[in-house]
């Protein structure tokens, strides 16, 4: 119990990081603490009853989502970088031999 | 937009996104604090039918017998994204500035011990905590401290051999699926006396595609840091 | 009150509290480097959750392999110099 109001707490502190975050690193990087979140509830309510061994139904499925949140933030990484190559490529400063 | 009106909008938004989220917190919390006490999971179910999956450890058991779809389907969302980024990623990779000799031999004294952890725990899978993502995710992770350790080693790995091994998770899956259907049987019900080779041989390959696809996105995040001076020439001027 | 649900009790805060310390922390850097502390304890809570499993996934994949795809992003937005942090 004490551990799923957690997962909600951190779901929400980095829901709102998500909300306000100007920089996309640090936007995906509330994401993933979201992701965290997310999976604590998960777990914590696998193991709802105590003294019972704890459903390994939900840790197959967080197991899952670990991995698949990894690539999801690889791909977002490789998205900014290429968004930020294409927005500052045109601009007078970035083209070569014009800089300083 | 002059500088105090956008001071106000951002206490706008600063104020209404914390009233929302504590909204939805206090919802959430709510939620939860209201749910039936009598335990409503599948721990039972999943007890009374592992003597037949080949797996004493019951996640690896929900991972690659029961729910053998789920981790089919993963490793494929895993290959869309390494292909999403492979369409996306520019630049080359450069060699690392000298990593230091301290780096350099940790590396060297690490990467085989996580070589041997990974292959623990991608044997243990069946019977112990462990598996296939656990090794997979250990081996990529060897590969990055050696990247960045400066050694060439995980970038050898190009051409048709890394498609293979890129693909062989997934090909392994369908396969056995595929088999298991002309056999006459539900796709991807394994029969219960092959079951612990099936598993075992399934872990080997997706261990090895989830090791190279996470690599390789470490690579291609790489690649696109060392992009940032050399592609403004390549992009279409508008 | 036991020392089993103090420690859990501990452990829950410090992961809410480095949760909100590397969303808000100023810098950049320390934000990635609070993440993967961060889920380390994360890790702990796994096995305090008899989820041993998800503790060795967590480790291995999340902590490691995502703080190390942050930090190489990091690394580009720094060399780029013009890039947003926040103030």
């Amino acid at each position: 119990m004490l551990y799923s109001l957690a997962g909600i707490a951190l779901f929400c502190i980095a829901l709102r990081a998500v909300i306000l975050a100007t920089a996309p690193l640090r936007a995906i990087l509330a994401v993933n603490v979201m992701s965290s979140g997310v999976f604590l509830v998960l777990v914590a309510l696998a193991r709802r009853t105590p003294g019972l061994v704890a459903d390994p139904v939900p840790h197959a499925m967080v197991i899952t989502g670990i991995v698949v949140a990894v690539s999801a933030t690889a791909m977002a990484i490789v998205l900014t970088q290429r968004l930020r190559a294409n927005v500052s490529a045109p601009t007078v400063e970035d083209t070569p031999g014009a800089g300083p | 937009m002059t500088n105090p009106e956008r001071d106000t909008l951002a206490r706008l938004a600063r104020f209404g996104s914390t009233l929302a989220v504590a909204l939805v917190f206090a919802g959430l919390a709510f939620a939860m604090l209201s749910l039936p006490a009598e335990p409503t999971g599948l721990a039972a179910a999943v007890r009374a039918e592992l003597p037949g999956t080949g797996a004493a450890n019951p996640v690896t058991a929900v991972l690659l017998n029961f729910r053998g779809y789920d981790t089919l389907l993963e490793i494929a969302v895993l290959l869309l994204a390494l292909l999403a980024i492979w369409t996306m990623r520019r630049g080359q990779l450069r060699p690392q500035r000298d990593p230091g000799d301290v780096l350099e031999s940790l590396a060297s004294i690490q990467a085989p011990v996580m070589l041997v952890v990974a292959g623990y725990l991608l044997w243990a899978g069946g019977s112990a905590p462990g598996g296939a993502f656990q090794a997979g995710g250990i081996l990529a992770a060897a590969g990055v401290m050696l990247v960045l350790a400066g050694s060439g080693w995980p970038q050898r790995l190009s051409g048709w051999p890394l498609r293979v091994a890129l693909v062989l998770g997934l090909s392994a899956f369908i396969c056995v699926g595929v088999a298991v259907v002309l056999g006459g049987q539900e796709f991807l019900a394994y029969p219960a006396s092959g079951a612990a080779t099936i598993i075992l041989v399934l872990e080997i390959c997706a261990t090895v595609s989830i090791a190279v696809i996470l690599l390789d996105m470490f690579l291609s995040v790489l690649r696109g840091r060392a992009s940032r001076t050399d592609t403004t020439a390549s992009i279409d001027q508008p | 009150m036991d020392v089993a649900f103090l420690f859990d009790l501990l452990l829950a805060a410090l992961i809410v509290w480095l949760g909100w310390r590397a969303l808000t922390s100023e810098s950049l850097f320390r934000a990635i480097v609070l993440f993967v502390a961060f889920g380390l304890a994360m890790g702990l809570a796994w096995v305090r959750l008899d989820a041993i499993d998800v503790a060795l996934a967590e480790v291995a994949v999340s902590a490691g392999l995502t703080g190390a795809l942050l930090l190489a992003a990091f690394g580009g937005v720094q060399r780029s110099g013009d890039d947003d942090d926040e103030p």
